[in-house]
């Protein structure tokens, strides 16, 4: 069987996936479940991560990240193909980048340490912060871009990139970046290498997920943060998925579910229950858990209207369940499988 | 190991607290934390104003601020006790930022700066300028004196404490020696241009590689222009600095009880502790309680399965089971307690590194604020901490 035959998902032909969210909604934890789910048979995926916060490594359980491509994990196996590829992972930092950048397009990889010291960096990131967003930006385009292997070896050409993003009031600005310094730089060295980051970025092998709970806030943001994409770039960057993560279970349905959010349930019937299943009813306890049943109910509710809000923006919609227990590599490949059930990966 | 309590209101109270600064990791709830706290002091009698970098909408709505436009504005509905008063501005950086040119350069000059494109850029979009224009803001009003508590809360940076080393990164920018470079020979001496005399000419060649002759030229024409003003926009991010060192400041660090943002929390109390920046305590948001919590979540869940079987005697389904109600109350408090326990274990964990911290705890609400009435619980809950933290009803 020919490994890079192509699955029917929602993204063919998508070779960087940018996965942003607003801050705790997960993004990180999603991203690295969407490069498990796409490393199917074969396939060599590779997981970007660019805001120095280690999160990659912790959740695969490996040691803090260095700047160069490291296996991490083998990918979902393929339904009933056996197993799946491998994920790549490599933190991204500005000055790694930079120094990167130079040598592979200059040469100039000891100019490069020079530079550094001599306040280069600081440059980058304190008066041109717009330059480190170009630099990591860049790195995750060059891995896309890859079709074969360089002189010694060491890059590995990759079937799709993923990119543990920003957080989606910063993602817009971030991805546009490359077309906001090519009108800065005008001509030169810069500007050619900012097209060639804009060109990746803004063609269809470019999406940009959009990871969420069911509360108010983050959908809001994800909603702003599609509007805001389309009027930055005039639809130029393309949204992904909506992916909404910690969906609470509910417990109730229908007209139970009205009838718990209302208040309106009967006590006693919970009583009786409890009774029937060996549990007095002390002081108040069926009470207190008809408390908490509203609460629950009210929430499930909540979150209905949340989902409704979300599908309104018309983009793909995918459900990822909320894990209780701290996420381990067990429940990445959980989260993974929920993905690719669904056609997102 | 049970935490200290966090004192909101001896905080509030205590006039000689000048500013509060709410810190954590993007989406635990700063701004609310932030606004409900500005909230409560104004209502007992401080001169409050909330400076928020980056709010939702809503909860911009509840404070009444409906534009971005760098003025504090007075908010309306706050039952004020003697003397108090709450206002509440949006950081603008923009604005803020083109204030500093306007303040620091002569009419012309400033006007140059203005109309740069490099500066332009700078000024609006880069991630960064919000950090330093933030503890700008901060400074102008705090020297303004013209309200007795400021709180603020930290932009959604990318490292969370880039607002502290913003200050300090732009003053060793300033005294670089790339500055020196771009500005030309003159400025760096000669001492310097004899040790870097061969290889000088190999950076510039280099900068002028990378960045092009253009860009190269536009970077220097904005620095000299900037040149200027630099002492005195180093001056006043020092000044700022040391502000959030005085007794004056008090950090709160703001967390959900997920291993993400209580790590970050240690970060963050691990660097207040080496900037020697003053830390008044955590506050732990989102908490899930049980008002049930006698009730263990295995006997729930026990329970739960108990009452299955019965309604189901010959291990078939039967819709509409007369215990459903019960079922489901059942199943969702296993969970609820399950999910307070693993918090609980967060906290905890917390505590045990940073045990000198003082917590409080709000619990979840059910739905987001978006009013001064919910602002105002909140505030309330932040000081009720009429039990301590970590002494919860019986299952976690």
């Amino acid at each position: 069987m020919n490994p890079w035959r192509t699955r029917d998902t929602d993204w063919d032909g998508v070779r960087l996936h940018v996965v942003t969210g607003k801050g705790g909604t997960g993004k990180t934890t999603v991203a690295a479940a969407m490069a498990l789910a796409l490393a199917a048979a074969g396939r060599k995926v590779l997981l970007i991560e660019v805001e120095g916060r280690q999160g990659i490594a912790r959740l695969f359980d490996v040691p803090p990240l260095p700047y160069s491509e490291r296996k991490v994990a083998i990918g979902l196996g393929a339904d009933g193909a056996g197993q799946g590829g491998d994920v790549y992972a490599l933190a991204v930092d500005p000055e790694g980048a930079l120094l990167d950048y130079l040598e592979m397009f200059y040469n100039l990889r000891r100019t490069g340490k020079a530079l550094t010291r001599l306040g280069v960096m600081d440059f980058a990131t304190t008066i041109a912060p717009g330059l480190a967003d170009l630099l990591v930006t860049g790195k995750a385009t060059e891995a896309a871009r890859r079709r074969v292997d360089s002189r010694d070896g060491s890059p590995h050409v990759y079937h799709t990139v993923v990119m543990d993003a920003p957080p989606t009031g910063r993602i817009g600005r971030f991805l546009n970046v490359s077309t906001e310094v090519s009108g800065l730089a005008k001509v030169g060295p810069i500007k050619t290498h900012a097209d060639t980051v804009a060109k990746v970025i803004r063609s269809p092998q470019t999406v940009v997920h959009f990871v969420t709970t069911l509360e108010e806030m983050p959908v809001q943001e994800t909603l702003d943060g599609i509007a805001e994409l389309r009027e930055l770039t005039g639809g130029a960057i393309r949204p992904g998925g909506i992916i909404v993560n910690m969906a609470r279970p509910a417990m109730l349905e229908g007209a139970e579910l009205a009838a718990a959010a209302s208040g309106s349930l009967d006590v006693t019937e919970l009583a009786v229950g409890l009774k029937a299943a060996g549990i007095g009813d002390n002081h108040g306890l069926a009470a207190d858990l008809m408390t908490e049943l509203r609460e629950h109910a009210r929430q499930v509710l909540l979150q209905n209207r949340e989902r409704d809000e979300l599908r309104a923006a018309g983009r793909p919609l995918y459900e990822l369940p909320m894990i209780t227990d701290e996420i381990d590599l067990a429940g990445l490949y959980q989260l993974a499988g929920a993905l690719r059930r669904q056609g997102a990966a | 190991m049970k935490p200290v309590r966090l004192e909101m209101d001896r905080i509030i109270d205590d006039r000689r607290t000048r500013i509060i600064v709410c810190c954590g990791s993007g989406g635990v709830g700063k701004t609310t934390a932030a606004a409900a706290i500005g909230l409560r002091a104004a209502e007992r009698g401080r001169q409050a104003c909330v400076l928020t970098v980056d709010p939702a909408r809503r909860l911009a709505q509840s404070m009444g601020l409906t534009s971005l436009d760098n003025i504090p504005r007075r908010v309306d509905g706050v039952e004020v006790a003697d003397g108090g008063s709450l206002h509440a501005m949006m950081l603008d950086m923009k604005r803020t930022f083109d204030e500093i040119v306007e303040a620091h350069a002569d009419p012309d000059r400033a006007a140059q700066i203005l109309a740069n494109p490099f500066y332009q850029s700078l000024s609006s979009s880069f991630a960064g300028t919000q950090e330093y224009m933030a503890m700008e803001k901060l400074g102008q009003l705090r020297r303004a004196e013209e309200w007795d508590l400021i709180v603020v809360d930290t932009p959604p940076s990318r490292s969370a404490l880039d607002f502290l080393d913003a200050p300090q990164r732009l003053g060793r920018f300033l005294d670089g020696r790339l500055i020196r470079l771009l500005t030309g020979p003159a400025k760096a001496g000669m001492s310097y241009m004899k040790v870097l005399n061969a290889g000088l000419a190999v950076m510039t060649g280099a900068l002028t590689k990378v960045l092009g002759t253009q860009l190269l030229k536009d970077a220097q024409t904005f620095i000299a222009a900037l040149d200027t003003m630099f002492g005195g926009f180093r001056e006043r991010a020092e000044s700022t600095y040391r502000l959030l060192q005085a007794p004056g400041t008090a950090f709160l660090v703001v967390a959900t009880p997920e291993p993400d943002a209580l790590r970050e929390a240690s970060y963050f109390v691990e660097r207040l502790d080496e900037e020697r920046m003053p830390l008044a305590g955590l506050i732990l948001n989102r908490v899930h309680t049980s008002p049930a919590g006698r009730l263990s979540a295995a006997r729930s869940l026990a329970a739960a399965e108990t009452l299955e079987m019965q309604t189901q005697p010959n291990g078939r389904l039967v819709p509409g089971s007369g215990h459903s109600i019960t079922v489901a109350a059942l199943r969702m408090h296993a969970e609820r307690m399950h999910l307070g326990r693993r918090e609980r274990r967060l906290a905890e964990h917390f505590t045990s590194a940073h045990p000198a911290v003082p917590v409080a705890e709000v619990v979840a609400q059910p739905e987001d604020v978006h009013d001064l009435e919910g602002l105002r619980l909140i505030g309330e809950i932040l000081s009720r901490q009429d039990r301590a933290p970590g002494s919860r009803g019986a299952g976690f």
